[in-house]
C-alpha cells in the first residue's frame, strides 16, 4: 500500500544511476503544465523512475497576507488561488466567516450562490476538457470548449462585473442581485449546452486514439487515493465517495436532485468520465434552480466590522478540483490570527509521483491533464 | 461515533491526552513523545479508522508552535482534530508520512514555513521556497523581510 516509502528507504534509491538514468526538467515554463510548475523527472529510457515537483514559482503567501486583512477583505484574495473556481473559493471563505458569526443567509442568496458555483464548475470542466484534450494531442476540442465557456463568462460578466475572479460573494449573501438578463441567458446556455455536451462525447470520449492514451494510464487505487488525500474527480475516479456537496451539504444542496459520480477504474479514463458526467449533473442542478430563485433579500444584515469570536472554524466546499477547506483561527479581533487553505490541487499533485512511476514519459502529460492541475491553487 | 462516544473511547486509549469540545469537532492534544504511536492507533484501530488526513497545518502562538491534524474516517464519517504542542526554539516531531501519504508534502510545507523538523521524514527539503531560505521561516509571526515583505 505504501510503496514509495519502502523504495525511498533503500540506500541509493532514487539516486541517478550513471549508466542508465537521465534527469529531465519539465517546466517551469511548459505548455502542458498550465502554469509555472517545475517537474524534475528521473528517467530510465522512457520509463519514469521518479517525479519530483518543485513548487513556489507563483507563491504569493496568501495565508500570510490574510493575517493582516479583515474578515471582509481576505475573501477577495482567495479568488486568485484557484482562479477557475473563484466563486467556490469565495463561497468556502464566506461559509467559514458565517459559521463564526452565526449569520443566516437569505434563501435567495443561497440559491444564487449555488447557481454561480455550478456555472463555475461547468466553466472549469469545459476548460479542463479543452486544454486536457489539447495536451493529449487533439486540438479541435479546445475551440469547442471555449465557445461554450465564453457564454458562461458573459453571464458572469453581466452579473458580477468580471469574467474570471468574480469576488461576488460576501459574508451574509451575495454582493448585488443578479442582472435582469441572468435567467434568460442561463436558459439560453442550458439549451445550447445540452446538445453540445453530447457533441463533446462524440468528438472525444469514444475516439480510439484518445482511449488508448488514457485507458489504464496512471492507476491510483482507492486506498492510495484516500491516503494521499486526493479529492474531487481524481479520487472519485478511484471509487472514493468524497463529494462534499453530498456528504456535508451546504446551502441548498440537500434539497437538490443530483448524483455523486464515481467510477471504479482508477485510471485516467475514469477521471475523465467522472468529469464528463459531473458536467451533466451540474447542468441538471442549474436547470432545477434557475426557475426557482425565491424572492427576497440577497444579503443578510451584518455589522460593518466583523469580529469572529475566539475559536477555530473550518468550512469545506467542493470545487471543480476537489475539497477546498478554510481553517480560521480567531483571537477575537478584526483580522484572522491564522488562516489555512486546504487546497485540493496540493494533495492531488502529491499523488502524481505515485501515478506516474513505472509509466512512460508520454503518459505523464496525460496524467497531469486528467488531474486538472491549477498551479496558483497549489502554490497559494 | 459522535463527539461524546468518541471522547470516551479515546480517553481509554490515551489517558494522558487532554480534550476540548468547544469546536465543531472533537479536539485532542497529545504530547509530542506519544504522537507517533497515537497516530498509528488512530489510523489502524478498526473502530476508529481515521484514514483520511484532510488538513495539516501549524499555528505559531508566539510562545510555542501547535501542529494541527484534521482527521476523518471515510467509513464512519467521524472527525478528530489532533493537536501537538511543540517547543518554539527547537520544534521536532515524528513524521506520519508513512501512515498518511498526504502528510509528506504537507510536512514539507510546515518545515519550510514554520521550521518544524520532522524526524524520519523520507525527503525533508524545501518545496516552495527557493534554495538558500533555510533557517528563515516566513509564516512565523516574527518573520521580517525588508525586501519582499508585503504589508497591507
Amino acid at each position: 500500500m505504501y510503496r514509495e516509502t519502502e523504495i525511498l528507504k533503500q540506500p541509493g534509491a532514487g539516486e541517478p544511476d550513471v549508466f542508465g538514468d537521465m534527469i529531465i526538467n519539465i517546466g517551469p515554463q511548459h505548455p502542458s503544465t498550465h502554469g509555472v510548475l517545475h517537474l524534475v523527472i528521473t528517467l530510465n529510457g522512457e520509463t519514469i523512475k521518479k517525479v519530483e515537483p518543485h513548487l513556489g514559482y507563483i507563491h504569493r503567501s496568501i495565508e500570510k497576507m490574510c493575517e493582516s486583512l479583515s474578515f471582509r477583505q481576505f475573501i477577495y484574495v482567495t479568488s486568485k488561488m484557484d482562479y477557475l473556481s473563484s466563486h467556490i473559493n469565495n463561497h468556502g471563505c464566506c461559509l467559514c466567516v458565517e459559521k463564526g458569526m452565526q449569520i443566516e443567509v437569505p434563501a435567495r442568496a443561497q440559491v444564487i450562490r449555488v447557481l454561480m458555483d455550478e456555472l463555475t464548475r461547468l466553466a472549469s470542466h469545459q476548460l479542463w476538457w479543452g486544454a486536457g484534450a489539447m495536451d493529449i494531442g487533439a486540438l479541435t476540442p479546445f475551440f469547442h470548449a471555449f465557445r461554450e465557456r465564453e457564454m458562461i463568462n458573459d453571464i458572469m460578466e453581466e452579473t458580477c462585473g468580471t469574467r474570471l475572479t468574480m469576488n461576488y460573494m460576501v459574508p451574509g449573501g451575495v454582493m448585488v442581485d443578479v442582472h435582469p438578463n441572468f435567467q434568460g441567458r442561463v436558459h439560453e446556455f442550458i439549451k445550447h449546452f445540452k446538445t453540445k455536451i453530447d457533441e463533446y462525447d462524440e468528438l472525444l470520449t469514444g475516439n480510439v486514439i484518445f482511449q488508448n492514451r488514457v485507458k489504464g494510464v496512471g492507476y491510483l487505487s482507492k486506498e492510495d487515493a484516500i491516503s494521499y488525500g486526493c479529492t474531487g474527480p481524481t479520487a472519485r475516479g478511484s471509487g472514493v465517495s468524497c463529494d462534499i456537496r453530498k456528504l456535508y451539504p451546504y446551502e441548498v444542496y440537500s434539497k437538490l436532485q443530483f448524483d455523486e459520480v464515481t467510477e471504479t477504474g482508477g485510471d485516467c479514463l475514469a477521471r475523465y468520465l467522472v468529469r464528463m458526467k459531473e458536467m451533466r449533473q451540474s447542468l441538471s442542478i442549474v436547470e432545477q434552480l434557475i426557475d426557482n430563485i425565491p424572492e427576497g433579500d440577497v444579503q443578510a444584515k451584518t455589522k460593518a466590522v466583523l469580529k469572529l469570536p475566539k475559536g477555530e472554524y473550518f468550512s469545506r466546499v467542493e470545487t471543480a478540483r476537489g475539497e477546498f477547506g478554510v481553517y480560521i483561527v480567531s483571537e477575537g479581533g478584526t483580522t484572522p490570527y491564522r488562516i489555512k487553505f486546504r487546497s485540493p490541487g496540493y494533495s492531488n499533485l502529491s499523488a502524481l509521483d505515485h501515478m506516474a512511476r513505472g509509466g512512460k514519459i508520454g503518459d505523464l502529460v496525460a496524467i497531469m491533464a486528467m488531474i486538472d492541475l491549477v498551479i496558483p491553487d497549489i502554490d497559494r | 461515533m459522535n463527539k461524546e462516544v468518541l471522547k470516551i473511547k479515546l480517553t481509554e486509549l490515551f489517558p494522558t491526552a487532554t480534550f476540548d469540545e468547544s469546536g465543531e469537532w472533537l479536539n485532542i492534544t497529545i504530547a509530542p513523545a506519544d504522537f507517533l504511536s497515537a497516530a498509528e492507533i488512530l489510523r489502524n484501530k478498526i473502530e476508529l479508522g481515521f484514514d483520511y488526513l484532510f488538513c495539516v497545518t501549524c499555528v505559531d502562538w508566539k510562545t510555542h508552535l501547535t501542529m494541527v491534524y484534521h482527521l476523518e474516517s471515510t467509513l464512519y464519517r467521524h472527525h478528530l482534530v489532533v493537536k501537538v504542542q511543540l517547543d518554539r526554539t527547537k520544534p521536532e516531531l515524528e513524521t506520519v508520512s508513512h501512515i498518511w501519504r498526504t502528510a509528506e508534502f504537507n510536512e514539507r510545507e510546515a518545515y519550510e514555513m514554520f521550521g518544524v523538523n520532522f524526524l524520519n521524514h523520507p525527503d525533508l527539503r524545501l518545496l516552495i521556497l527557493p534554495d538558500g531560505w533555510e533557517g528563515r521561516n516566513p509564516m512565523r509571526k516574527d518573520f521580517e523581510d525588508p525586501v519582499n515583505m508585503i504589508k497591507l
